[in-house]
Formats: C-alpha cells, structure tokens, sequence
C-alpha cells in the first residue's frame, strides 16, 4: 500500500502528467476564481424552486396534510417515496468514502469529496420528509426521549419510524464529522494561498489549524480508517432501519425479510447514479477531467452493474417468493403478476425498464465507457429508484386485504411542488458548494500521484520498477 | 511444491473409515417399524428424566409435535389446522407414533445432509472468493490462489454426494415429495409447478454442473498462466469469473430454496437464500486463512506475509458481522410482525433449540468481534486459528439448525450419527483437499498481479 509500485496492467488515475502543484491548481481554480454566468443562471433556477418548494412546505404545514394528494388508504406517498429516495442517494457518498477506504480504492479519491458532499445535502433533503409529513410538525420533538412534565412521557422505542429518527440523525452527524475531517488539509491548503484577508479569515476557521506535521497525518489516517470501518456498518444499518419501516409491517408487499440487503443495494445503485449525473457535469464544468478519468466513470459503472444485478436478484426473489407463498394478497404487490397488469402497470413497467433493462446496457464495454450514454443511464436509473419506492410504498397501499378499501394515488402540485423544491434546495447546496469547497480531496490524490499517475507510470516503464 | 504427507493421507483415511462405519451404524439403528420406535421413545425418556413423571414428558411430546406441525405450516391455515388438530386426536397414538417414526428414520440422513453440506459450502464459499478475486482486479491476494484452487478441488466430490442425498432423500427431507400429502394440501398442490421432483432433479444438476465447469476452467487457466507468454489465460478467467457470479447468485438463491426452504414447504423468506450464502462465504474465508497458516507453518508459503493473514482475518471479521446483520434481519423481521406462517419456523428453534439457536449466535458474533477486532491480533496465527475454529464450530450449527428443526423436529441428538458425518466428511475433504494442493506448484506465475501481492504490507 506504501509501496509506489503498481501492477502496470492497471490504467493511469490522474491523466495529464500531472505535478503535486498541478494538482493543487487545479483543484483551487473554482474557489479563487469567478462564478461565471451559466453558475449563477443554473443557480437561480435551483432558488426558485427550492423557494417555490418552500411555500409548499410552508402551505401544507399551515393548510394541513389534506393538501397532498394522500387518501385513507393511502397515508404514505411522495412524502415518503422522495424521503427513501433521497437517503438511497446519500448512500453512495459514504459507501466511495467509507466502504471503497476499506477495500483500498485508489480511484475513490478522486470523487469521494464530491460524493461526501452529495451524501450530507441528500440527508439534508431526506430529513425534511419526516417533519413535512406530520400533520403537527410543531410537535416533532416529542419523538426525542426527553424527561418532561407529563409525568416523564417517553417514546416507544418499538417504532421503526423511531429508529428512524436516530438511524438518520446519526447518519447526518457522522458523516458531516468524517466529510470535514477530510477536508482540514484541503482547507489548509487553500488558506494558505489566499491572498484575500477575508477569504483567509474564513479558510482559517475552517481549517482548524491544521499544519501537517508527521503526528497529524498519522492520527488523521487512523481517525479515517475508523471512521469508515465505523461508517460502513452505519450506511448499511441505516437504510436497513429506512427498510424497516416497510418490513416490519403486515401490510402485503412490504412484509419481506429481504427488505434490509435489497434497500441498501438499491441505495448505492441509485447513489452511484446520482454522482455519475454530478461529476459528469462537473468534470466538464470545472476542468477536472484529468483526474475524474473515464476510468473512473467505468468503475462507477461497474458498481452501478453490480448492484444493479443483486437489485434485480431481489426482484426476481420477490416475484419468486410471491407467487410460491401461495397467498392471494401477494398477488397485488408492487412485484407480481397482478402489478404488472393492473391499474399501475405503468409504474411497474417503468420499474422494470429503468432499473433492469436500461442498465442492461452496461455491461457492454464501449457503452460502458462512453461519457454521454452513462449520463443518460445514470438519469435512467435516477428515475427508476424513485419509482421502486413508489411502486413499493403506493403500490402495495392501494390494494390492501380489503378490497372495499383499494383506492389510487393521484399527487396534488403541493405533492410535486415539495419534491421539486428539494431537488432544488440539492442544487443550491451543491453548486454552493462546488464554488466555495475544495472538489476533489487533493491530499490524497498527491498521495496516489506517484503510483497512479500517468507521468510516473510511464518513467516507470522506462526505467523500470 | 506441496505434497500431502502419508501421515495426514493416513489420518484422513481413518476418519473416513471411522466414519463411514458410524453413519452406516446409523442408518442400521433407525427404526424401521413402529414399535422399534416406541422403543427408542420409551428408552429416550427414562433416559433423560429415568421414572420421573414419564406422562408429563409425554404430553411435553404431544405439545412439541403440535409446534412441528406448525413448523410445517399446517396450523396456520385455519380449518385445516382445526381438522389436522381434529384428526390427531382421534387417531391417537398410532399417528403420534408413525410420524415420530419417520423423524427418527431421517435423523441419520439429516445428519449426513448437515455434515456434507458444511463441506460442500466451505468450498463453493471459497470458488465464488476466487472469483470475486479475479473480478475485482484484487492486488494482495493472488499469492493465496493456489490455495484457494486447493481447497475447491473439494467441490466436485463433495457436491456430487450431497447432490446423492438430496436426490435420495425423498421425503426424509422434502415432505411435497409426499404424492398423498400434496392431495389434501391446496398450498403445497399450488406449489408444484416449482416443487415437483423433476425440475427439482434437473435444477439440481444444473446448479452442480456449473459450479464444476467454472471451477474446472479457472483452474485450468489459472495453471496454463504459469507458461503462458501472454495474460490471455488470465484474460479468459477474468471472463468466466464474472458470469460464474452471476451464475451463482443464481443458483445459490436457487439451490436454498430447493435443498433449504422446501424442508418446511408452507414456510417462505426472501431473504433466506442471502443468509446461506453469508454463511457460506464466512465459512470458506475461515479455511482459507487456517490452510494457509498450516501451509505457511510447514514452510511451503514462504511469500504469504502476516499483511496476506491481516486482509483474510479482516474479511472473516467483517462476513461475520455480516452474517448477524442478515441473521438478525430475517429473525426480527417475523418475530416482528409475528404471522402465524412465518413464525413457526424459529418458534421450534427458540422452543426445542433454544440453546443452540442463541449460542450460535455469541459463537458467530460475539467471539470473532472481540478477538478479531484488534489489529494486530489478525496477524498472529493462533489468534486468527482460534477464531477461525469458533466460526467454523458456530456455522456448522447454523447448518444443523437449517436442516434439524424441520426434518427432525424433536428428535435431534448430537450423537454416534453426527459425530460420525463430521468425521467422514471432514477426512474426505482433508484427502481432497490435500491432494489438490499438490496438484500445482503453490506458486503462481505470471499473474498481472502477481509482484504488487508478493510486496503487499499493510
């Protein structure tokens, strides 16, 4: 691992003979500089609707649930579709942090930082649902275990949706805390070489302090590694804990003791697909195709098809395992025959095309590797993950055990307008973000460089190992 | 180059004559008629309590029978299990009595399914590692290839007999074999479009054709390396090791539904196919690391370094987490949502099995954690060695309590029958195993990977 050697049958990470002070250059270019015109222009269409999605939340709050499109039948639809959706996105960011550190990764060096960041302003998103959706928000601190004086009420710890709230608080916390103490050197950096008194004020806070000196490093590497050994549980447990939610019910569908694995597969394939939507655009944006190489769009890729398969696997096993239980109600869950041809057919079909078939195309090597089509799968699957948690939460909903109750789902614009608000509120963060923050975490590409980088990967073939 | 020494072929040997003898004395000792079988009854219960009180222990038998039934399904359905209930009664002892005389006719069987199984999963847990290896472009662990190659060569023999035994069990095992049961059962007749002998016979064949063929090539590739010019036979296992797992994800969901989950055919789990493998993989990381830590002690692996034990010991660690997770997913999952048709299944193992049923748990969990928590500790043989026996000790007791509950019921022992088919088992995989690793020089060659494993420190 210390070594500089590297097999030469592995592809160069950073292209473009690339120096340590190239690298830093190039990863302080968006911060020192200037937000062009196309930053501000995409930036105000995010603020409007995050601020559009803001007198949503606003109306539904003071209005009342009523606003939604929810019926008795079904209590549970876009709040909690966008909510799983938006933590299965957050999911990627600490699986290429934390589970690609333990299974020593170099190439996720080069797209953690980003993914970190995309991790910590998804569960920013997802933490709204689960206020929004109560019908008295203002008394959401009562979930918290408190001494008060109701003659010390408690909560009842038996709730999935109570493990929710630590799973997700928990979640949010450390990751933020494992995010930022990676980014202290690249904070230091670009403290360093500010010229701005502000600007260096600012970096100043931010940084902490940090000097680099030997013992640092040392501690810095063994706080990561336990961090990520420590992560890497909590990003399964977490959205195994969002899986519970469903799977500890009786409701048809969702009674499934796959649930746990499967969510968490479909988290990092839905993840992984939404840092291959961010960092092509960035890539291209902000001159980093040097180092987010498309090598590492087809490791991405390679996730997305690996994931994707034991998604599919699941599918099949819950198709499978719902014919075989021989109960009528699995007939009409979001994976059965009665789904695929009944009134939601629509939304079991779009299921079966965005998240099989579509990435299907992924193992094909050349498309694999091209930049465009990867865009377009990675949207795909985007908007398929969505529609497997509507197909599982709305599906399973409408045709419960009594038929007396079947009813359809049907969003109001409140419904619409909440969810693209979040959208938006994702992008003001994130292109915040992008302009205030050191991208790609430049400490540890110095620390591949000589082993990965094309310039040394070329001395080494001509003057050997 | 390794060659297995007459001393451990000699071991190896007597183990499977020991055996072989002591299953065949259990086959020979079951019961074959009905009051054999009370016998066995009567001489079990002064065993275990001598006169004390043998009507309680009687009824204690009757309220056990009624949670096997429920193991198989039959109460959760309503009337059936009023008429089940109904007609037990009536018919009375003699119905009691022929169906604990079918248990006890299988014990011998379930114990030679447990044992064969255990060995078999070691070594396909091993070949989907050696591929996932390859396919993962993996950079440590190509020194350890050979052995990995060593301990698959079990592969073929040990999946052939357990092949045998599911094939022949019948309805030891698989009671929708039962043509008479399947009639008045509605569940069971809407299953057999999957559960029908047939297929059954042909899935499995398939599963264990495959399995052969991926390892036969890989390891034809892997020796044809070592003289090649090029990374073509490297280039070609790369291939074949990418559709081998998605073979196997296949077949091993597959194959546990088939030799697991039809034991009890009213009970179902998503999620039950997933366990096994994880019990499966926890298992063949533990061999590779103690094959290796024998190999290395006897000095033939020179170029596997305490950094290679470090990474295998890591993984044993986390599978074994690994292993809990799904454990506990599946379990509390139904114990959760309590419905009558899934909860049978671990009512009878919390029930009859209660101490086995958790202490597997502190033996799978709780003692890997803490000793293979420690960094350095990973590196240091015995540690890693006793760990590895725990795991190896809990997970054949995940297997026994797969297979025990629902075809024995009540009825398990550890005893002449299971001590035998560990034993047999055990030597056959030895003989195998040894003999496969001195097949090929425990070297590779040629190996893109090759020199970044033999300078891998962690």
């Amino acid at each position: 691992m210390s070594s500089h050697y590297e097999a030469p049958i592995r592809e160069p990470l950073v292209t473009g003979e690339k120096s340590y002070h190239d690298v830093t250059l190039d990863v302080v270019a968006p911060v020192e500089g200037k937000a062009n015109k196309s930053w501000w222009l995409v930036f105000s269409i995010a603020l409007v609707a995050f601020l559009w999605g803001l007198g949503c939340i606003i109306y539904t709050v003071s209005t009342g649930i009523g606003s939604w499109g929810l019926n008795k039948t079904i209590g549970w639809a876009w709040d909690i579709t966008n909510f799983v959706w938006w933590v299965g996105i957050g999911h990627a960011g600490t699986l290429i942090s934390a589970v690609l550190l333990l299974f020593r990764q170099k190439w996720r060096m080069a797209v953690n930082r980003s993914a970190e960041a995309m991790t910590i302003f998804a569960v920013v998103q997802a933490g709204l649902f689960p206020i929004i959706h109560m019908g008295r928000p203002w008394l959401a601190y009562w979930v918290l275990p408190i001494p008060n004086q109701f003659g010390s009420l408690w909560v009842n710890f038996n709730s999935p949706l109570l493990w929710d709230v630590f799973a997700i608080s928990t979640y949010l916390s450390v990751s933020l805390v494992f995010w930022w103490t990676g980014l202290l050197p690249d904070f230091a950096m670009i403290r360093d070489r500010a010229t701005k008194p502000f600007q260096k004020k600012i970096y100043s806070i931010l940084s902490f302090g940090w000097s680099g000196r030997a013992k640092d490093w040392q501690r810095f590497e063994e706080v990561s590694l336990v961090l990520a050994g420590l992560a890497t549980p909590l990003v399964l447990s977490v959205h195994t804990i969002v899986s519970f939610d469903f799977a500890t019910s009786l409701v048809p569908g969702w009674h499934s003791t796959i649930f746990p694995p499967y969510f968490v597969a479909g988290a990092i394939f839905s993840g992984f697909a939404m840092v291959q939507t961010l960092l092509i655009i960035m890539r291209k944006v902000i001159n980093l195709e040097n180092y987010i190489t498309i090598l590492h769009i087809e490791y991405m890729n390679k996730v997305i098809i690996l994931t994707g398969g034991i998604v599919t696997v699941a599918y099949v096993t819950e198709y499978f395992i719902g014919w075989y239980s021989g109960i009528s109600y699995e007939n009409y869950t979001y994976l059965s025959f009665g789904a695929a041809t009944g009134a939601y057919a629509w939304a079991f079909w779009a299921l079966i095309t965005c998240n099989f078939i579509v990435p299907l195309t992924l193992w094909v090597k050349k498309l694999r590797r091209n930049i465009f089509w990867t865009f377009i799968v990675a949207l795909v699957i985007n908007i398929g993950m969505w529609f497997e948690r509507f197909d599982i939460i709305v599906l399973c909903l409408s045709k419960g055990r009594t038929p007396s109750s079947w009813a359809m789902f049907s969003p109001t614009f409140i419904d619409i307008g909440t969810f693209v608000g979040t959208i938006g509120f994702f992008f003001v963060l994130f292109l915040l973000y992008a302009r205030t923050f050191p991208v790609i975490a430049q400490a540890e590409v110095k620390s591949i460089l000589k082993s990965s980088g094309d310039k040394y990967k070329r001395l080494r073939e001509e003057h050997g190992d | 180059m390794y060659k297995l020494s007459g001393k451990v072929k000699l071991i190896s040997i007597i183990l499977i004559v020991i055996g072989a003898l002591g299953i065949g004395y259990g086959f020979l000792t079951a019961p074959s008629t009905l009051d054999e079988a009370k016998e066995i009854l009567a001489a079990e219960h002064s065993g275990h309590g001598g006169s004390h009180e043998a009507e309680s222990s009687h009824s204690k038998e009757a309220e056990g029978h009624h949670s096997e039934m429920n193991a198989e399904g039959h109460s959760a359905h309503g009337e059936q299990a009023a008429e089940t209930h109904h007609s037990e009664e009536a018919h009375g002892e003699d119905h009691h009595s022929e169906h604990v005389l079918h248990q006890l006719q299988t014990k011998p069987w379930a114990a030679t399914f447990v044992a064969g199984f255990f060995f078999l999963m070691i070594a396909l847990g091993v070949l989907a590692f050696y591929a996932i290896q390859y396919v993962a472009q993996v950079g440590w662990s190509p020194v350890l290839f050979r052995v990995m190659e060593g301990i698959t060569s079990y592969v073929l023999p040990g999946s052939i007999i357990v092949l045998l035994i599911v094939l022949f069990a019948g309805e030891h095992f698989y009671p929708w074999q039962n043509h008479e049961l399947v009639a008045e059962d509605k569940i069971l007749q809407g299953k057999s479009g999957y559960l029908n002998f047939p297929f059954f016979v042909i899935r499995a064949i398939i599963y264990v054709i495959g399995w052969n063929l991926y390892r036969y090539f890989a390891v034809r590739n892997s020796r044809a390396l070592a003289t090649a010019s090029n990374y073509g036979p490297y280039k070609k296992n790369f291939k074949y090791s990418v559709f081998f797992l998605l073979f196997f994800i296949l077949t091993e969901s597959m194959m546990a539904w088939d030799w697991f989950m039809s034991m009890t055919p009213h009970w179902y789990s998503t999620l039950f196919a997933w366990y096994i493998f994880a019990t499966m993989i926890v298992s063949a990381l533990t061999v590779i690391a103690i094959t290796t830590i024998i190999l290395k002690k006897a000095g033939y692996l020179p170029f596997v370094n305490d950094s290679h034990l470090h990474d295998v010991a890591k993984f044993m660690f986390g599978f074994s987490v690994f292993w809990t997770y799904l454990w506990f997913g599946q379990f509390m999952l139904i114990w959760y949502a309590n419905i009558p048709e899934e909860v049978t299944y671990f009512t009878i193992r919390i029930q009859e099995y209660n101490l086995l049923f958790f202490g597997m748990l502190v033996i799978n969990f709780v003692f890997p954690i803490l000793i293979l928590m420690n960094s350095d500790f990973k590196r240091i043989p015995w540690f890693v060695i006793i760990a590895g026996c725990f795991i190896l000790v809990g997970h054949y007791i995940d297997v026994y309590l797969l297979v025990m509950p629902s075809t024995v019921g009540l009825h398990w022992s550890f005893g002449v029958t299971e001590i035998a088919a560990v034993l047999f088992f055990l030597g056959l995989f030895m003989l195998v195993v040894g003999s496969g690793l001195g097949k090929a020089p425990l070297k590779i060659k040629n190996n893109p990977f090759l020199k970044e494993s033999e300078n891998y420190h962690y």
